[in-house]
């Protein structure tokens, strides 16, 4: 464990960490707690107008956000392939990361887990881990990519979202796959139906040609190499097909929740 | 060339009040610097969260109050700066303000002109025209802020803009990239604000034209 514990990634946002903190607060505190954060430059700009509201500021920008997310679905690709790198680029060792030590991680017992399907899909019957390893699997070596800014390539392989989706008789007309997962305080995030179909979004089973270690989300994860890193949860327990937005851990706290790279 | 010729038609005139900073520069360059302004304190938060040097920013110069309020202020304050800059770029080449200002920039120029400039002994009495520092120092500023918004889309978009990521050498060169055009528009910023404050009249000419 000590040895692992240097993968952790030096100079985490002790913000990131203070927030973390402030999910133990109650629902007031939190929220203002959470307000002042954005808004600390919004008094600057928004001296001259009346509603010196912090609040508005940030639905200002979440405005803009919104607007940001419209701009790009018009102008990219949603299908374009994220690069892929020869396996002597692969950042070793590959980082640990999450808003917990690596000691916290959650444990998980292969033999007694088992992936939940839920929503509209015709066939909700719960997948052991056997019965996923049997599926035809692809290995892919991409960048992850951090909303911190750091970078990592990894190698990983796993079933095609797309191919299981398929295979449970998703609807695929729905907006969005919601994943929950095993961390502590329960980490979820919603993927958009158009990412979840995309060619490399990955099931992902094994890590460097190894079974997924417990570091990196066994005993499944969900690779989105054309996502953010924290749109591709570890150590995933349900999955649900749903037109509601459900909202995540990250993007609950302001993360911008389409977040493609 | 039609904008020489109108401002020879209105030679009288112009030898009155003449405008040193025309109002379309004046406008420009107040929106840039505020978005300019907003995004390095949003991007100093942003570098804090994966610091690529052994130090982090003060949160007293930083925007935002964490992360993905930093984030939030970043992507919103690009569209500032990307609009704004694009008109001056095009209005730049259009009026022929660059080619007129600008250039030409020549190297016994800008030598003689420096060392003027540390001995004091450059001339101030012309603002419309640039010595060889400025004019370099300019047209350097201005190829830094297209270069900071293209690494800055090569990051946030590394798989979309593939090519612009792979043109500045992978996504982990262009936040070196980014972050050292960052480091030069502040350095600008320092003297750019310094000589202004010592050579109160061209600020004066930023805010009124004349």
């Amino acid at each position: 464990m000590g040895r692992l514990r240097k993968l952790l990634i030096p100079g985490v946002d002790k913000k990131l960490l203070v927030r973390d903190a402030i999910k133990t607060m109650p629902d007031p505190t939190r929220r203002r707690f959470l307000t002042t954060g954005a808004s600390l430059g919004a008094l600057t700009l928004l001296a001259g107008c009346d509603v010196v509201d912090s609040s508005s500021a940030e639905e200002m920008l979440k405005k803009v956000s919104k607007f940001n997310d419209a701009v790009q679905a018009w102008m990219f690709n949603p299908d374009a392939l994220a690069p892929t790198f020869p396996e002597s680029m692969i950042t070793k060792p590959f980082p640990f990361n999450g808003y917990y030590d690596l000691d916290d991680a959650p444990e998980i017992d292969g033999k007694d887990w088992k992936l939940e399907v839920r929503g509209l899909v015709e066939n909700k019957k719960p997948w052991t881990l056997d019965e996923l390893y049997r599926l035809p699997e692809v290995k892919q070596v991409t960048r992850h990519i951090c909303v911190e800014g750091w970078s990592a390539i990894g190698s990983w392989t796993g079933t095609p979202l797309r191919d299981f989706l398929k295979l449970v008789g998703a609807d695929t007309r729905a907006k969005y796959v919601w994943f929950q997962c095993a961390d502590k305080d329960g980490y979820n995030s919603p993927l958009d139906m158009r990412s979840a179909l995309h060619p490399q979004t990955q099931m992902t089973f094994k890590f460097a040609d190894e079974i997924l270690p417990r570091a990196y989300g066994y005993p499944m994860k969900i690779r989105v190499p054309t996502k953010l890193g924290f749109k591709n949860p570890k150590y995933v327990i349900s999955m649900e097909v749903t037109n509601d937005y459900k909202g995540g851990y990250w993007e609950d706290q302001g993360y911008n929740s389409f977040s493609g790279s | 060339m039609s904008s020489l010729a109108v401002s020879d038609d209105h030679a009288a005139t112009a030898t009155q009040t003449k405008v040193i900073q025309p109002g379309w520069v004046r406008v420009l360059h107040w929106v840039n610097a505020l978005a300019m302004i907003l995004m390095i304190m949003s991007g100093w938060q942003i570098y804090n969260a994966s610091p690529l040097f052994n130090f982090s920013f003060s949160s007293k110069f930083t925007l935002g109050g964490w992360l993905g309020g930093a984030l939030l202020w970043h992507f919103a304050a690009m569209w500032l700066l990307m609009v704004n800059g694009l008109i001056y770029l095009a209005l730049g080449f259009a009026t022929g303000r660059f080619r007129r200002k600008l250039l030409p920039i020549t190297p016994g120029g800008v030598i003689s002109d420096t060392r003027a400039a540390l001995t004091f002994k450059l001339s101030h009495n012309d603002l419309s025209k640039y010595n060889s520092v400025q004019k370099l120092l300019y047209a350097g500023i201005i190829a830094v802020g297209v270069v900071i918004v293209l690494s800055g889309l090569s990051m946030w978009k590394p798989v979309q803009l593939y090519w612009l990521s792979v043109l500045f050498g992978g996504y982990d060169v262009a936040r070196y990239v980014h972050f050292t055009c960052m480091a030069l528009i502040v350095a600008f910023l320092v003297i750019h604000v310094a000589l202004a404050v010592l050579v109160p009249k061209s600020l004066r000419a930023m805010i009124i034209g004349r």
